[in-house]
């Protein structure tokens, strides 16, 4: 993969995403030995309003630091959808979250939709934990990233005491995605 | 031994780089979007005997750090936008002073209160007049992660080496962006530090010009006593209005970085040799240019790139010297038009100039960029 992958985790400021992102990008840096970078975009409210976390990755330097044609976007609330969905590239991976995005934006896209949040907060247990699941899900649709590398990453950003809850979470958001798009 | 690496934060990177140049002192009063410079470093310096205080207001955070320098400490503070005319007044006083110290400003947009999470590139005029009166400015303006631990090293060596403020100014998509850093081992990179009296303390005069244009600075607290003031200054310190004086001192000061501009001044020259376009630019716009020139060569079109790492002292020089090569000049950046115009002053009408600004809280996109180049080409 020589060209530029790009990724767009998008939702309501608070739920992660940058973290997500964060996540995403060192897995591919640090574990999966590529070049990539994590960029975000978010308004002066600390919950709330659009928010989105951008990652790029690549085998070669990367000049931009921004998205430019995106390859896969998540969007958990339907503003974000609306708003972040307009650069997303014919074919690209769509992943909603089929409880809060119903107006799907106009385009040829892979989309993959499944209850993100509901699912962080009845089978894995926290509502909290929903960045992790659709990371998972990202990281199944994709395959820009190792499953192990991504397991890594997700492990070494998250307090100890949490371990096994993000873990699940991110499993859980790998399966679904992948028993989705089936 | 692998070296090691990490996945950081732009101003995880400045806090990193400030730390490995010797920084023992942070005063601030934190701001987005500078705020995690603040934040690595109010965990890190207690770690090591260094202090970190956030002060009542940017003012009394920029007093912090130039009181600190005088006790011989390398010091720091970060800011943004507003933060920044804020200590202005003491900045102006650490030039008179001659105080080294840094100052990382994170540029979102303004004026005032501005777009406080939006990118922008409008403070660099601040950086060399924000201060009223003449004095010396440099400002480094870094455009990836890596490179924003590097500047600050160099900010430090450069502050410490010629006694006076240095800006690191890095837009906030560099500031809050995350890539991969290799850190530097210690005596890898260039380490400066402060050039001690050579006099016992009752010969010591903290301006005596007979050492060079750059005289030791002594550290209070060890038997050497002074007079630190805003006025104009003797070689004692102490004030004076003494008219041939002043005005070889104000020279003076001002020299100090017009005199060693080749030792300041860093760019860096991409697919230039043979451009008949050239896009001069610097921070996270370099990055979508150096993506727009790589696009408008695959389409046959030779464009290049000069990308600024020292906004002041201007590469002057270099730039003239590119104009009389060059069909077009483009000077894309994210206020409107400070580069633009630093541009035109420095190439004596060679080139044309055509600047792309952006003042909306959204970057310079490498088609914007490109589109340019079919333009002018």
């Amino acid at each position: 993969m020589s060209q530029r992958y790009e990724i767009r985790f998008s939702g309501a400021g608070g739920q992660g995403l940058i973290l997500a992102g964060v996540i995403m990008a060192e897995a591919a840096s640090i574990y999966d030995g590529k070049q990539a970078v994590q960029s975000q975009s978010y308004g002066p409210e600390a919950r709330g309003g659009a928010s989105k976390s951008e990652v790029i990755v690549s085998d070669a330097t990367i000049d931009y630091p921004k998205a430019t044609v995106v390859d896969a976007l998540l969007a958990l609330t339907q503003e974000a959808c609306d708003k972040y969905s307009h650069d997303l590239k014919e074919g690209g991976v769509l992943l909603i979250d089929s409880d809060l995005v119903k107006n799907l934006p106009k385009g040829n896209f892979k989309t993959v939709a499944f209850p993100i949040i509901n699912t962080a907060k009845n089978e894995v247990g926290r509502e909290i934990v929903a960045n992790i699941v659709a990371l998972g899900a990202i990281v199944a649709l994709t395959g820009v990233v190792t499953k192990e590398s991504a397991e890594k990453a997700v492990l070494s950003r998250v307090p100890e005491a949490f371990l096994e809850l993000n873990k699940k979470a991110f499993n859980m958001g790998y399966e679904k995605a992948i028993a989705a798009k089936a | 031994m692998a070296k090691k690496v990490a996945f950081l934060q732009g101003n995880e990177a400045a806090a990193q780089g400030a730390l490995y140049a010797g920084c023992t002192f942070f005063g601030g009063y934190p701001i987005t979007p500078s705020t995690e410079v603040a934040e690595v470093l109010s965990n890190e310096l207690p770690k090591i005997g260094g202090k970190f205080i956030q002060m009542e207001d940017e003012i009394g955070a920029m007093a912090s750090v130039i009181g600190a320098s005088l006790t011989g400490a390398k010091v720091l503070t970060a800011t943004s936008g507003p933060g920044l005319s804020l200590k202005q007044e003491l900045i102006g006083y650490a030039c008179i002073a001659e105080t080294p110290c840094v100052i990382v400003n994170v540029m979102r947009g303004g004026p005032s209160t501005g777009m406080p999470t939006g990118p922008s590139q409008s403070d660099v005029m601040s950086a060399k007049w924000g201060t009223h009166g003449d004095h010396p400015a440099i400002c480094l303006v870094p455009a990836s992660v890596q490179e924003l631990f590097e500047e600050t090293v160099r900010a430090f060596n450069l502050a410490e080496k010629y006694r006076t403020p240095v800006m690191v100014m890095p837009d906030e998509i560099v500031a809050h962006m995350r890539e991969r850093i290799v850190f530097p081992e210690p005596g890898e990179l260039e380490v400066i530090n402060r050039t001690a009296p050579s006099v016992p303390p009752e010969q010591y005069k903290p301006y005596d010009t007979s050492f060079g244009d750059v005289p030791p600075l002594a550290a209070f607290g060890t038997n050497y006593r002074f007079h630190v003031t805003g006025l104009n200054k003797g070689q004692d310190g102490f004030p004076t209005t003494k008219a041939a004086w002043v005005q070889a001192e104000e020279e003076r000061q001002v020299r100090k970085v017009e005199a060693n501009v080749d030792d300041i001044v860093q760019f860096e020259e991409y697919l230039l040799d043979d451009a008949e376009v050239a896009i001069v630019a610097f921070g996270s716009t370099s990055r979508s240019a150096r993506f727009a020139v790589n696009e408008a060569r695959k389409e046959g079109i030779k464009a290049g790139l000069f990308r600024i790492k020292t906004f002041w002292p201007f590469p002057e020089k270099q730039i003239n010297a590119l104009a009389g090569k060059v069909k077009a000049i483009i000077t894309p950046e994210m206020n409107l038009g400070m580069c633009t115009g630093v541009v035109k002053g420095c190439i004596d009408g060679k080139a044309p100039v055509h600047g792309i600004f952006r003042v909306d809280g959204e970057p310079i996109n490498p088609g914007q960029i490109l589109e340019k180049i079919k333009e002018v080409k």
